[in-house]
């Protein structure tokens, strides 16, 4: 299948030659930003869990947002996408201001995301998981849904897209099973199909690859590859260092609230205070290939 | 011991008026709370903003019960609205809070004395309530009584109509729950979250499950208006809604059928233990019980078959386990 393919396609090669030029410092401008936050702050009583000052996230690339636990990323997300007010801040999508706006309208015009908690709805069946994923339904509007004919057509093509996107994230067999049946991983695959039935233009994935074993998290990422291919931006938050240098075109990095830094993925993880904040000395254990840096930074440590 | 008497009157009563009432209030809660998750501990201000609709419309101006029907709807809509808008944005808590304390408030208010020339008072409102209704009666004039089911002309006329409502209301259901409106609602109930993730406007969605389930309600006060041609405040206390939810739960919560199985269950249990104990006690059977405990005797009875259905079999008569042993997860 195309989707486990891990050789960057077209789009992925345009990705990486328009961030090329953006330079590596935190709230760096982007070429052509998707979305563009300012000033984003929430704080639970004393404590500052988001402190965001300028970000840009690219269209049509893949963005890793990546942190220490408890650096904020979670709440950002919440932030961004409406399930949580922010104390101040502006931010728009797609050149449009939308902090304040519901967090549905804000999944209807392009912003859809997952949960770090899957959020699966474990008593329905699969299918009816993903086909709650699509928009526009006629179906959904109480006084049509009381006459089928005005929806079956309708509900007949959004199975089959439904059925296709099961096929593509190896669920199609548990197509009939309640959600709650599934066990974890294959849970998070749901969340990210059903989520891609809403056809996101920036899909936000919070933590996709907790809990995927090694073959499936292949094919995950092959996935995600995918849908940047398919045009759809990719911004997710992710601990598996791994995945974040195999497949992101760029990376925020975030520490107690703030991002401390930005670049592209190999000069990102040999940054010192990413380093220090985060990775920690002994991160190369899966870095080796790229690791020489480590020794260096080590070594030259000018602090 | 006149077992005949026992069998003929727990049956009049289990598919009786009684049994329409409570199961139109239970196929109400069926769709907030057993297909939306919302927790409705006021379905009664519904009902009784149905029978108050009959009462006030007919009784203290004058008008037809058809209008009144329209009233009730609009009434039942505008609590709905009044009640989930402050609180359908909150935790699920909230509007379990909210509508336990607005159904007492309900009930206080018809039957303050300040609103006696509207409401009637602590008496209620007693008179020919529903006579536009029962004007209509089909059944010969010379009717006594069917072979077993002691019912009235007018009562039986009632059964007929509070079925056929019964049946359209879960026909209704039916439709709703298997269309993507149901599917929404259903999500919302797993975790609304989710459902917003995915752009639905889940807000709405509960007012509307809210709303119809309010209307449904309010039918079943409508019927009991018009079947006892009076409304009592006091009828409209909270248990009437723990009864409904018994009603529910006994039947199978977020199915279909449950309503209405649930209800027959309900009084057959209720009326059959309460026929069989009061002829038991005459028969001298019995020595222990007065004929005046018989009334408490079988709602402890009813407590315990309860209790018993939640152990041994927690999803309903109707419910499906599989489903059940998904939430422990
Ligand atoms: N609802 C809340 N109430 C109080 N504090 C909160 C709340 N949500 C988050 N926090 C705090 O905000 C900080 C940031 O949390 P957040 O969940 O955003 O971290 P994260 O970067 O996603 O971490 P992880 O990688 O562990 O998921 C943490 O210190 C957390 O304790
Ligand atoms: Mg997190």
């Amino acid at each position: 299948m195309p989707s486990n393919d891990t050789v960057p396609g077209a789009q992925g090669e345009a990705a990486r030659a328009a961030l090329a030029n953006v330079e590596a410092r935190p709230g760096a401008p982007k070429p052509d930003p998707i979305v563009i936050a300012d000033h984003v702050r929430r704080s639970f009583g004393g404590l500052t869990a988001v402190n965001v000052e300028h970000v840009e996230i690219q269209r049509g690339a893949i963005t890793a947002l990546i942190g220490p636990n408890g650096a904020g990323k979670t709440t950002f997300f919440n932030l961004i996408t409406g399930f949580d007010d922010a104390d101040e801040g502006k931010w728009s999508f797609n050149g449009r201001q939308v902090a304040g706006m519901a967090p549905y309208r804000l999944a209807r015009i392009g912003m859809v995301r997952t949960f770090q908690l899957t959020k699966a709805l474990s008593r329905m069946t699969v299918m009816d998981n993903m086909r709650l994923g699509a928009k526009g339904q006629t179906g959904e509007r109480f006084f049509a849904a009381i006459f089928p004919f005005l929806w079956n057509g309708q509900e007949k093509s959004i199975a089959e897209r439904a059925m296709g996107l099961l096929e593509r994230f190896n669920l199609h067999e548990k197509v009939d099973d309640f959600a709650g049946s599934l066990s974890g991983g294959q849970r998070k695959l749901l969340e990210m199909a059903r989520a891609l039935m809403a056809n996101p233009e920036l899909i936000m994935l919070d933590e996709p690859m907790a809990g995927v074993n090694p073959a499936l998290k292949q094919s995950l990422l092959g996935h995600i590859k995918t849908m940047r291919e398919e045009g759809t931006t990719v911004l997710f938050v992710e601990h598996d260092m791994d995945m974040v240098h195999d497949i992101s075109d760029w990376v925020i990095v975030m520490a107690q609230g703030s991002v401390i830094a930005e670049g592209p993925p190999d000069a990102v993880m040999k940054d010192q205070a990413v380093i220090d904040a985060y990775l920690g000395a002994h991160h190369d254990a899966q870095l080796t290939e790229t690791g020489e840096a480590l020794t260096e930074s080590a070594d030259g440590d000018p602090r | 011991m006149d077992w005949s008497f026992v069998l003929t009157q727990t049956l009049t009563q289990a598919i009786g008026i009684q049994a329409i009432i409570y199961c139109l209030a239970a196929i109400g809660l069926n769709v907030q709370f057993g297909y939306t998750g919302l927790l409705n501990f006021g379905q009664v201000a519904f009902v009784a903003a149905g029978s108050y609709a009959v009462g006030v419309i007919v009784l203290t101006f004058d008008l037809s019960l058809w209008l009144a029907i329209l009233v009730g709807i609009v009434v039942a809509t505008i609590i709905a609205l009044l009640l989930g808008i402050p609180t359908l944005r909150l935790r699920a808590d909230y509007l379990a809070i909210v509508t336990i304390a607005f159904s007492e408030l309900v009930r206080l208010t018809v039957r303050s004395i300040a609103f006696r020339d509207v409401f009637g008072g602590a008496q209620g409102l007693n008179g020919k309530l529903g006579q536009d209704f029962h004007d209509t009666n089909p059944l010969p004039a010379d009717f006594q009584s069917l072979p077993i089911l002691s019912w009235t002309r007018q009562d039986l006329w009632v059964v007929i109509v509070g079925w056929i409502l019964v049946a359209f209301f879960t026909f209704l259901v039916w439709m709703l729950v298997r269309s993507p409106w149901g599917r929404i609602v259903r999500g919302i109930r797993e975790d609304e979250n989710a459902v917003v993730s995915l752009g639905k406007n889940v807000f709405a969605y509960k007012l509307q499950a809210l709303i119809l389930g309010g209307i449904i309600g309010a039918f079943g006060g409508i019927v009991w208006a018009v079947a006892k041609q009076s409304v009592q405040p006091d009828t409209f206390r909270p248990e009437f809604t723990f009864f409904a939810y018994t009603i529910l739960l006994l039947g199978g919560a977020a199915r279909v059928m449950g309503p209405v199985v649930g209800a027959i269950l309900f009084w057959i249990v209720l009326a059959g233990t309460g026929e069989f104990l009061g002829q038991a006690i005459q028969a001298g059977w019995i020595d222990f019980l007065q004929p005046t405990d018989v009334g408490n005797i079988r709602f402890v009875l009813m407590g315990s078959g309860l209790i018993a259905l939640m152990v041994f079999r927690p999803q309903g008569i109707f419910g499906d386990r599989r489903e059940l042993a998904l939430d422990a997860k």
